[in-house]
């Protein structure tokens, strides 16, 4: 099997290639700026609001072994069960035990990024078990058989024609490319599958500790309808995403919708006890909370990025990033695309090979600045290539920065090259032109600018020595 | 030579100390940070006497401000490296927000349009200055572009390790560029103008790129 | 079940959190020269606008409702709402509600349309396959145009998302201003015993995954009706 970084690359000059594509990308999110902008105006303070989500994400972390031992047991309290994965494979077996122990034949799901850490859907559906995406963006991927291009936009990059063709190919239904109706189409064919299913697994956006209780962040009803309908009731969420109360609700909901989707707040946010109760016989009777680790621990015990685990995933820092909008979801080859995926990846799945992502950035900030959390996001992909250089050094990159610092302690010899320099040029642009160099990189498209006649040292020198004879 | 040329009209006393050379960006920016240290504690060492310093490149002024922060945390030298910081300005903000000059008499009869680079606007904030400075020369026409924003693509040495990245965004910056239909592409920073300008001369695009120092120390008529 | 992870993961949380992180205000202001203020918690003044009275905070929430699609309906009173449901009804052809055991829903929905009462336990196609679905609230939240669930509030989990259309009925004096305040009303209500759900309704059902051009009605409900009863 080929490395990340070929993959990577490999799926780069295809997807840059693809010029239409990408105008699609810029086309879709243009919308979203606009009423990002207008909602984040409507906050009375959006700087004072990011730095309150920041610091109450900061002491949830700093308490966190304590924060999910109350929760746990508020969760058993009210009869639910709460089960600490530290592997995706713990986690997957926990969860086909469930399944197996009920009978499980079909399973409703809704939106849940950590399901796609485990690979979830292939272990269920090897086990013989039905399982159907009901977020129609994941629907729709299911059906591509693709991984989510966006974590919070799973399907952007599909145009309405290849949804139309895809629908008519697997649910048989009729030809139309509008969108309503094709929403229409996927709403009427998942109906049912909510009221059959005997499980529905959900994600959970927030762990609210101290209250026991998980809260869903979702436009479409079709978390409500997984956590309804089913008898069973399970969420699978990553063991970081705790705040501690309720009310600190009141200030990530909003938060998360204006930097998520440019909405004031989306069409559910619900929050999670437990199973039925005496008092409401409506809803499942199980309600299980899988807590998953996958070496979340590994990023908490960097202390330099430990904030990288405030990420609500609300996406807004893709949505900025050039370098997504131009490669697009999938060419990253993670579960958790753009600039937060290129930090964190190498932290959860390792620095050799998965440094690269922290390289393909060009460190323009957008996503620092985007972010509703305040993570530092460039920095710290500028610190992971710190990180990946003091770890394994590049033999090329160390000689080139040795020979760099050897000509720049001495000016003589820096004013020196520039004259060769200048001399050389048409050998420079000899080599620009040849394809494998380090130079054809950006030569390839680009013209190198030509050297101007007198350095800003000779220039200099010579305007001091007029303004001096001048005088 | 613009950049001293304005400073000079404006009383000031410029020097160039001749053993200053880089800043130490491009190592640091690769995540080779030990030898960043070698040229920025060169830089450390030359401008310690300096009043002020100023730079005509938003890139190497964050670099200075913002880079060598982290560069010397918890060395004996973060004290010298804060200091240096702080006396340390771009361009068009020593010019606005220092000096409180915007008008410097200049003219350039042409339709021009504004860069943002990314360490300028991003890291020192650097924004409404080019834009209040621009805004007094004679004959100029500013027109914004819709991603004046967006980075061009060129991140040092990500442009030689993901060209097709790197290429793929200066192509939207140059489309943004077109679209506005100006003569002239300017910015703060000389790098972010070699990347444009570059592509453009491949591209036989129709506008050139200028640095704002050199606009500003225009005086066509 | 056993679950032997669970010593575990706790146990390199507590390791892994030995070495304190500097807060987010010191990342951020570590190149000032200054010493920096630690950042506060105390969001409320930060957030959107909520209104300071009654009329502003109902203008407030009939506007963000009118933005979201929503349909607010001004009744002066429970009599009156329930002749609007029934003129309604009339003209929509609805022949099938649903709705759950509450006094406001007693006073305005017509029994004679003999609505599933969910309290009683209902089936699921039966629920599914109603014209709407007619529920109290919690509250409604000025400053979101959001409408407060809970299952003890609205008749359980399904019955106003199932349906294809619900109708919220409040009182005047439901609605308040914040999303703090929402759950002030909640923490007040219930103390420690809370509902084993609860949230916010924000507008009709709606998706934006297909090209991210909005449509309503998604998986819930197509339309949301607001029956603000002004008594």
């Amino acid at each position: 099997m080929s490395s990340p970084l070929t993959r990577f690359k490999a799926a780069v000059a295809d997807a840059t290639s693809n010029e239409a594509r990408r105008d699609f990308i810029y086309k879709a999110l243009g919308g979203y700026y606009v009423s990002r902008d207008k909602n984040k105006n409507n906050f009375r303070d959006w700087q004072k609001a990011r730095e309150c989500a920041a610091q109450t994400k900061y002491e949830s972390l700093n308490n966190l072994a304590e924060e999910l031992e109350i929760f746990s047991k508020k969760i058993e309290g009210r009869g639910g069960h709460v089960f600490f994965a530290s592997t995706p494979s713990e986690a997957r077996e926990y969860i086909l035990k469930v399944a197996r122990d009920n009978g499980v034949k079909k399973i409703i799901k809704s939106k849940c990024m950590t399901s796609e850490e485990i690979h979830l859907n292939d272990a269920l559906e090897a086990a013989g078990t039905e399982v159907v995406e009901s977020d129609l963006g994941e629907f729709i991927q299911q059906l591509r058989k693709e991984p989510p291009f966006h974590f919070v936009f799973p399907c952007m990059h599909v145009k309405r024609d290849e949804i139309n063709t895809l629908f008519q190919e697997n649910i048989h239904s009729r030809d139309t490319n509008n969108p309503a109706e094709l929403t229409m189409i996927a709403r009427e064919y998942l109906r049912q599958k909510y009221i059959d299913a005997d499980m529905g697994i959900t994600g959970a956006n927030f762990i609210v500790a101290r209250d026991g209780m998980i809260s869903v962040t979702e436009n479409e009803g079709n978390s409500r309808l997984s956590a309804a309908m089913p008898k069973i009731h399970l969420v699978l969420v990553g063991i970081e995403k705790v705040v501690p109360r309720l009310e600190d609700l009141a200030l990530f909901l909003p938060m998360l919708a204006t930097a998520g989707a440019g909405q004031p707040l989306t069409g559910y946010n619900t929050q999670y006890a437990g199973p039925r109760t005496a008092e409401n016989p409506d809803g499942p009777e199980q309600f299980h909370v899988v807590l998953l680790d996958n070496n979340r621990t590994q990023l908490l015990a960097d202390a330099e990025h430990r904030d990288a685990l405030h990420c609500m995933r609300c996406g807004a820092c893709l949505n900025v990033c050039p370098v997504f909008k131009n490669i697009g979801g999938l060419s990253y080859g993670t579960t958790y695309q753009g600039p937060i995926g290129s930090l964190i990846t190498p932290h959860l799945r390792g620095t050799k090979n998965w440094q690269h992502l922290s390289y393909s950035s060009s460190l323009c900030g957008a996503c620092t600045q985007a972010c509703p959390v305040k993570i530092d996001i460039h920095d710290h992909l500028l610190e992971n290539r710190r990180n990946a250089a003091t770890l394994a050094p590049s033999i090329l990159w160390k000689m080139i920065f040795f020979g760099f610092n050897f000509i720049f302690a001495h000016p003589k010899l820096y004013a020196l090259t520039f004259k060769i320099a200048k001399k050389i040029n048409p050998l420079t642009k000899l080599a620009g032109k040849v394809p494998g160099t380090l130079l054809y990189g950006w030569t390839g498209t680009r013209k190198l600018p030509e050297p101007p006649k007198s350095s800003f040292r000779e220039r200099f020198a010579e305007h001091k020595k007029q303004d001096l004879s001048v005088r | 030579m613009a950049c001293v040329k304005i400073l000079e009209r404006l009383g000031h006393k410029v020097v160039f100390p001749e053993r200053q050379t880089c800043c130490g960006q491009p190592p640091h920016n690769t995540g080779y940070w030990k030898e960043a240290r070698k040229s920025a504690l060169r830089a450390l060492d030359i401008f310690e006497d300096a009043e002020v310093i100023v730079g005509p490149s938003g890139s190497c002024i964050a670099m200075m401000k913002d880079g060598y922060g982290d560069l010397f945390k918890g060395t004996e030298h973060e004290t010298r490296a804060k200091a240096l910081a702080a006396k340390t300005f771009e361009f068009t903000q020593f010019l606005v927000n220092k000096l409180g000059v915007t008008d410097l008499g200049a003219a350039f009869p042409h339709k021009v349009t504004f860069h943002d680079g990314c360490h300028g606007l991003r890291m020192l904030k650097a924004k409404h200055e080019s834009r209040a400075l621009l805004a007094k020369v004679k004959g100029l026409e500013l027109v914004e572009m819709s991603e004046a924003e967006s980075c061009c693509g060129f991140g040092g040495t990500f442009s030689v390790k993901f060209p097709k990245i790197s290429t793929a965004m200066v192509e939207k910056k140059v489309a943004s560029i077109l679209e506005t239909g100006a003569e002239y592409v300017t910015s703060l920073d000389a790098s972010c103008l070699m990347n444009i300008g570059g592509y453009a001369a491949r591209e036989g695009l129709p506008f050139k790129t200028i640095h704002i120092a050199e606009i500003l120390a225009s005086q066509e008529a | 079940m056993n679950n032997p992870s669970k010593e575990k993961v706790l146990a390199r949380i507590r390791e892994a959190l030995r070495l304190r992180a500097p807060s987010p205000a010191q990342i951020h202001g570590r190149h000032a020269n200054a010493p920096v203020a630690e950042y506060t918690r105390d969001f409320r003044d930060a957030m959107p606008p909520a209104g300071s009275n009654d009329a502003e905070r109902r203008a407030i929430f009939e506007a963000n409702l009118d933005a979201l699609k929503g349909q607010f309906v001004a009744c002066k009173t429970a009599a009156d709402a329930r002749a609007k449901l029934e003129a309604l009804c009339a003209e929509r052809g609805w022949a099938k509600l649903a709705t759950h055991r509450a006094p406001l829903c007693e006073a305005v929905v017509p029994a004679e349309k003999s609505p599933i009462i969910t309290d009683d336990g209902y089936d699921k196609n039966a629920l599914a396959a109603v014209d709407a679905g007619i529920t109290e609230c919690e509250c409604l939240v000025a400053q979101t145009g959001s409408v407060m669930f809970s299952t003890r509030a609205c008749g359980g989990r399904a019955l106003s998302v199932l349906p294809p259309v619900h109708i919220v009925l409040a009182k005047r004096s439901q609605l308040v201003g914040d999303l703090s305040d929402a759950y002030a009303l909640i923490r007040a209500k219930y103390g420690e015993n809370l509902p084993d759900c609860l949230g916010f309704i924000t507008g009709p059902s709606r998706t934006g995954d297909i090209e991210r051009i909005l449509v309503l009605g998604a998986h819930g409900p197509k339309e949301l009706f607001v029956f603000f009863i002004e008594e």
